[in-house]
């Protein structure tokens, strides 16, 4: 199924720290995490909430909120260049140009008092040195190109008259006017309904298509993952728990965490019952996840996991390859290895 | 007939509300929230209503239980009119009904510790002294699975799932029979989700409960609701046994809806029909069919008469010219 994804490798990450000094003590929301994405590739990232996943992206676009917050180790390759070793202005340069990010509201990335093709048309001048003129042409191209309905008309109005729906387009064009070379989606259909999702999953994958970007797609919905992700990292407490090609992971999920959100979704069609009353009960992940000023020592997934032993309390399980192709970090995966049913 | 009367019966409910202009305020519209909607509910029966966001799924749980009053139609409880009841012939009906919301956060007043919100409803309809209070606090927090130690926290010391039992514990104080629930696990993890749709399944089979489910996660839905009613623009479009509606669905908009769903399998991924377009204004919605624009078997006729909700052939019911 990759047949249509690049083997050039865009960005690589590696050993990505990032934590919060806080006065609760030290929050370690990103710990040493690693991936590659090529270009035309969609790497999912998954995982519950609070376990570090925008943080994640937002240290790769250099947003963090600094104090508390700081990136103390790792480094961002894009095109063989280190985005953490940048300036800010060349930073500056580099976002909404070749890295670009939607996020999960729209409204917080758009300004309310600007039409939104003015505010496509900023990023081309800013970063494509276009004429005010060229660059409005070129917003109304790109409006039409996310399949904004009468994208003249609608160039004209500000965010708060728009759908949501179509707010997540205006969002993805000024995202994609410059061509950039990474995408990253943070939860970027979680605010619609299903059916608006569809179409902006679909456009999505369209506009990778076209232009060979790299997307990275941050999501809790398992469902999203499965029909846009050719690679998925699964997070956990702040670090990378498995990693596999999406249909690897699907079938043979290897890490328990993993295993048990897969048991733990209702799923269309697969809902067994004799009678309408006679429900199956949905197989639960006891507990919640730690606070990540507070880890207990050994594998953060202990106190949830039902293959927990002494060695998972003592010690940290490396992230290892287990199958070809499929990563894990887990002392027992052997035991956690089940297909769901 | 000895059969009882449902636990909850809507007729011809309606809800519109006025849109309002200017500094004179002048009436310049309504919005149709809800335009005619009627249905019953057994006991220990939960019926969903699904659809997408702005189609008027609140709106009917919130004018059933009369926390806004309907513009017309009726509402019955266990056979009896409550639509004009006063506020003090409404008070023994409100024990009996109950609501659980989306967000467990914003509905928990953070200001109060665990137990005494989940004792207030007890308080307030004066039911049991302080002693006897904190005893049925106790054993509320055992029913949904709350550790008692808790008990004196703040809602921001709990998880999303635990402050989605405290508002399940509360809602249950009165020994309801019916609790509207709406979106009740869509601000949840996954692996929180389960927790809670289990014991509200548990719940509802130890203590005959019926639920008005009101959620746009159709796999959810499946999971728990015995019959859907489809929502689009204030009206229902179509209504049917859970296991028909998923294995065959016979309004446009319930196909549209169930095959935008995303299947956890990447093995099943498929080349699907999206529909497009966005949900239209409920002020003035669409004429005829309030479906035919996006409609992918709309006819001229769908253009200008209204299908009415009518019975098929295996007993559901469906709103469509064609179907
Ligand atoms: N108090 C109000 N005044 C005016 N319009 C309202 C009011 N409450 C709701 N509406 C409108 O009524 C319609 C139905 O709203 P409702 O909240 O019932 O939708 P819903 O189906 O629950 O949507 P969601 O999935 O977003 O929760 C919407 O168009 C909404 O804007
Ligand atoms: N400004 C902040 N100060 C302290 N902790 C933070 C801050 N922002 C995020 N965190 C913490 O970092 C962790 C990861 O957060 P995040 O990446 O947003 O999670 P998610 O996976 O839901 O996107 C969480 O535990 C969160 O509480
Ligand atoms: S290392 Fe141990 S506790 Fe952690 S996931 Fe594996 S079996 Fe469970
Ligand atoms: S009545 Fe016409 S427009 Fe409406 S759903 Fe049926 S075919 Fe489509
Ligand atoms: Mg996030
Ligand atoms: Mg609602």
């Amino acid at each position: 199924m990759d047949q249509q994804v690049n083997t050039q490798d865009v960005l690589k990450v590696n050993g990505l720290t990032t934590y919060f000094f806080t006065r609760r003590g030290v929050v370690k929301a990103v710990d040493d995490v690693s991936f590659t994405v090529r270009a035309g590739e969609t790497l999912a990232i998954v995982g519950e909430s609070g376990c570090g996943k925008s943080i994640t992206a937002l240290s790769l676009m250099r947003l963090i909120p600094s104090p508390p917050g700081r990136t103390i180790a790792g480094t961002v390759m894009l095109d063989g260049t280190d985005l953490l070793q940048l300036s800010e202005p060349k930073m500056r340069q580099m976002r909404g140009n070749k890295i670009s990010m939607i996020f999960q509201e729209p409204m917080t990335a758009l300004n309310p008092l600007l039409t939104i093709g003015r505010q496509v048309a900023e990023t081309l001048i800013l970063h494509q040195n276009m004429s005010r003129q060229a660059a409005q042409a070129r917003a109304v191209e790109m409006l039409k190109f996310v399949k904004i309905p009468e994208a003249e008309q609608r160039a004209r109005e500000y965010p708060h008259q728009l759908s949501g729906g179509m707010r997540q387009r205006a969002m993805i064009a000024m995202a994609l006017a410059c061509n950039p070379r990474v995408l990253i989606c943070d939860e970027p259909t979680t605010a619609l309904d299903v059916t608006i999702q569809a179409q902006i999953l679909e456009l999505i994958v369209e506009l990778q298509r076209n232009f060979g970007t790299a997307v990275i797609l941050i999501t809790h919905d398992l469902g999203v993952v499965a029909e846009t992700a050719h690679r998925v990292i699964v997070m956990y407490a702040g670090r990378k728990v498995e990693e596999a090609s999406a249909e690897e992971l699907f079938h043979r999920p290897l890490h328990p965490y993993m295993n048990g959100l897969l048991g733990s979704i209702p799923r269309v069609g697969l809902t067994k019952r004799a009678t309408a009353s006679e429900h199956v009960a949905l197989q639960e992940i006891p507990g919640i996840v730690p606070a990540l000023n507070d880890l207990p020592i050994g594998c953060a997934f202990a106190p949830r996991c039902p293959n927990a032993g002494d060695k998972c309390r003592a010690a940290i399980p490396p992230f290892e390859e287990k199958l070809p192709g499929h990563f894990a970090a887990c002392w027992h995966s052997d035991v956690g290895a089940k297909v769901p049913t | 007939m000895s059969n009882p009367p449902p636990v909850i019966e809507v007729t011809d409910l309606k809800k519109h509300f006025p849109i309002r202009k200017g500094l004179l305020r002048r009436l310049v519209g309504h919005v149709h929230a809800v335009d005619g909607v009627s249905f019953s509910i057994g006991q220990a029966e939960t019926i969903a209503v699904v659809g997408e966001s702005g189609c008027g799924k609140s709106t009917v749980g919130r004018t059933i239980l009369r926390l806004i009053q309907p513009t017309a139609g009726t509402i019955k409880v266990n056979g009896t009119d409550i639509t004009t009841l006063s506020r003090h012939e409404m008070r023994p009906y409100r024990r009996q009904m109950q609501i659980v919301f989306q967000d467990p956060f914003a509905s928990l007043n953070p200001r109060m510790r665990a137990d005494d919100i989940v004792g207030e409803p007890l308080m307030v309809h004066g039911i049991a002294n302080k002693k006897e209070r904190a005893e049925q606090v106790a054993e509320l927090f055992v029913r949904v699975g709350l550790r008692p130690q808790q008990a004196r926290n703040f809602p921001h010391e709990f998880s999303g799932g635990q402050r989605q039992r405290i508002s399940i514990a509360r809602a249950l104080a009165l020994n309801p029979k019916f609790i509207v629930a709406d979106e009740p696990v869509s601000a949840l993890d996954v692996s929180i989700q389960a927790q809670v749709l289990n014991l509200m399944v548990r719940l509802q089979r130890s203590e005959g409960l019926s639920y008005l489910f009101i959620s746009h996660n159709l796999a959810v839905v499946e999971h728990i609701a015995h019959r859907v009613a489809v929502m689009y623009l204030g009206r229902i479009v179509e209504f049917a046994d859970t296991a028909d509606l998923f294995a065959n669905p016979q309004h446009p908009y319930t196909e549209a809806l169930l095959a935008a769903i995303p299947v956890p399998d990447p093995a099943m991924k498929r080349t699907r029909h999206i529909m497009q377009g966005d949900v239209p204004s409920p002020i003035n919605p669409p004429l005829g069919c309030h479906f035919h624009p996006r409609c992918p078997i709309a006819t001229e006729r769908c253009r200008v008469e209204v299908p009415l909700l009518k019975p098929g052939a295996d007993g559901r019911m469906v709103a469509c010219h064609l179907r």
